[in-house]
């Protein structure tokens, strides 16, 4: 009966992981065909490659996502985390009211919230172009990383900071040596969240830019329109790079933890 | 000895409730100062304002001849050990230690040296590279004391220290914490609700309830000479009973007129009466002028506990005489034994 029910398990896990990842494994296959098509795979080439990098358009667009994700997933970090702390601090009420409304952007359909920050930066004639993508992008990454701070603020003990400013620490100290250290692992999760948010956002970027900056999405959505595979290498070049980043990120921890332990030993 | 901190009027009040009505307290250099009282009294409201993490409503907090009520907690020569320790988990026993002087910018050798010192005042030489989270309670205890003093604080202000840890280890705590503060010979303002503790370690009590100041005095004389009702309740158990003053040195209570030792009363006020269980004997009913049945005996290890039923009242006898249930016995007591203390409200 157990084995069973382990042969079953591993089939669905396989199927689960066949619908997640066998479209991705396409597109990869496909990015290094050396022909047009997109349904027959005639033969390896890297000229897709080529042509990406030869693209003007595309260099842009991912200095673009890279540059707005790395300032966004900062600011909004250092935002969420300034707020969640300050949020463990406030009055039952406000501290409620105020979580509720954070859950707002989450929750709402993104193509409503792109369509407000349009209205928002139209309506008090802001012109659109990277600026207003950054902010946008801030916008929306800020309460993941409130969500994901917030319980770890929750849960300290409210006699730290008070502790570090009795041995001689101003608020500020107390913060940089006690507070942060101890709710790093919330903040690192909210920045991830934030960055991969940011750098892979289509919807909320189409509508909050302008003036013809682009980051990578907008111009993938571009391409297919012309049905050209270098948005196929582009996609695995982004894949690659997210993966990478999923990788080390859950990697590094248990090395270290694996170091320390040996120091113990 | 010298008045190093002042307390003048000091009220708290949160929201709409007056958690402190009035403090009032000198507290003097080298003096181990208890405040005791039960939960929701003011204590720890008390200390906090003094460590500078609450603000009084009104009132002076007097430090060294100034006025600190608004100096912040990091400009205050006084340290605090917290309820639950509040080491900082992210960091070993030595950085625990060394926090208060890293912050100061200190040179390393100089804070590897007193961090030294330190474990070996509280007994943990070899633990620095430890893991606070991983300590007992009673190391961890002896972290938060090394990284308090390690500041070299004017007074170390202790909040229920104690509370966390089991009975023995309490016990040893208690002796270690006097011995540090005799070796330091700083003033040290201790928190808790556990008379025994109280008494056994303070040069003063101050018990307080209510957010009100009950009374101020040494062990013996809180024990012995307890002001009111509400006193004389909380240190130890007693039997506290309505009476009057006839005259000097003369009360009655029960209907019987007994020689004491107080004074100072007018005649025939009304007073309240303290016989402390273990002070009174089991005798034959007719040597003494209270009798009554006995209605049960507990054993208590030391002492049995003996509940005697007279006309008017239960009494509570500590005694190492046993007493069957049922058995009619007297009361016997010696004037030394009896308290007389003003009446006051209902408790």
């Amino acid at each position: 009966m157990k084995r069973k029910n382990g042969i079953f398990a591993k089939i669905y896990v396989g199927i689960c992981f066949a619908f997640f990842y066998l479209p991705i494994l396409v597109m990869m296959i496909f990015s290094f065909n050396d022909s047009k098509s997109l349904s027959n795979f005639t033969g390896f080439s890297l000229q897709w490659y080529e042509e990406l990098f030869e693209n003007y358009e595309v260099i842009q667009a991912v200095i673009v996502s890279v540059t707005i994700a790395i300032l966004a997933t900062v600011i909004s970090t250092v935002l969420g985390t300034m707020t969640a702390i300050g949020l463990s601090k406030s009055r039952k009420f406000l501290r409620d009211y105020l979580l509720n409304v954070n859950n707002f952007p989450i929750l709402n359909p993104e193509i409503v919230t792109a369509i407000s920050v349009m209205l928002l930066f139209s309506s008090l004639r802001i012109p659109k172009g990277y600026v207003t993508m950054l902010l946008a992008h801030i916008m929306f990454c800020t309460p993941y990383v409130i969500t994901s701070v917030y319980p770890k603020v929750k849960s300290l003990d409210p006699s730290l900071a008070n502790a570090a400013m009795d041995l001689g620490a101003t608020p500020v100290q107390a913060l940089m040596k006690v507070i942060v250290p101890m709710i790093r692992q919330g903040i690192f999760a909210g920045a991830l969240l934030a960055f991969t948010m940011s750098f892979d956002d289509f919807v909320i970027s189409y509508f909050a830019t302008g003036n013809g900056v682009k980051n990578i999405s907008i111009v993938v959505y571009n391409m297919t329109k012309r049905m050209n595979p270098t948005i196929n290498a582009l996609s695995t070049i982004v894949i690659t790079v997210i993966a990478l980043v999923v990788f080390f990120v859950n990697i590094i921890p248990s090395i270290k933890k694996g170091r320390v332990k040996e120091q113990h030993v | 000895m010298n008045k190093l901190i002042e307390l003048k009027n000091l009220t708290k009040n949160f929201e709409d409730q007056q958690v402190l009505k009035g403090i009032n307290l000198d507290i003097h250099e080298n003096e181990f100062l208890t405040l005791l009282g039960p939960s929701g009294c003011g204590k720890t409201t008390t200390l906090r304002i003094i460590a500078g993490f609450e603000e009084p409503s009104s009132g002076e907090v007097i430090f060294n001849g100034k006025d600190i009520s608004k100096v912040p907690p990091y400009k205050r020569e006084v340290n605090t050990v917290f309820q639950k320790y509040a080491l900082f988990p992210h960091m070993n026993v030595y950085d625990n230690i060394a926090f208060g002087l890293n912050i100061k910018k200190m040179d390393k050798t100089v804070i590897k040296e007193k961090v030294n010192k330190m474990l070996k005042l509280v007994g943990l030489e070899g633990y620095e590279k430890r893991d606070v989270t991983l300590l007992s309670g009673g190391q961890q205890q002896r972290v938060a004391i090394a990284r308090a003093l390690i500041n070299e604080p004017k007074v170390l202000l202790l909040d229920e220290p104690l509370g966390a840890l089991d009975a023995k280890m309490r016990k040893e705590m208690q002796g270690e914490l006097k011995k540090i503060q005799k070796e330091v010979g700083i003033t040290f303002v201790f928190v808790t609700h556990d008379q025994e503790e109280a008494l056994s370690m303070s040069d003063t009590v101050v018990v307080m309830n209510d957010g009100e100041i009950q009374q101020i005095g040494s062990p013996i004389d809180i024990y012995n000479e307890p002001e009111n009702r509400f006193v004389a309740g909380f240190i130890g158990e007693s039997n506290i009973i309505e009476g009057v003053m006839i005259k000097d040195y003369l009360v009655e209570f029960d209907g019987v007129h007994f020689e004491c030792v107080d004074r100072g009363f007018e005649d025939h006020e009304p007073v309240e009466v303290v016989l402390r269980p273990e002070d009174l004997d089991i005798v034959e009913p007719e040597k003494a002028s209270i009798t009554g049945t006995v209605t049960s005996v507990t054993f208590k290890g030391v002492h049995y506990e003996i509940m005697v039923e007279t006309e008017m009242r239960t009494y509570m006898v500590q005694t190492t005489d046993y007493a069957e249930p049922g058995r009619k016995v007297g009361l016997s007591f010696g004037p030394e034994d009896i308290h007389v203390m003003c009446k006051m409200g209902n408790y």
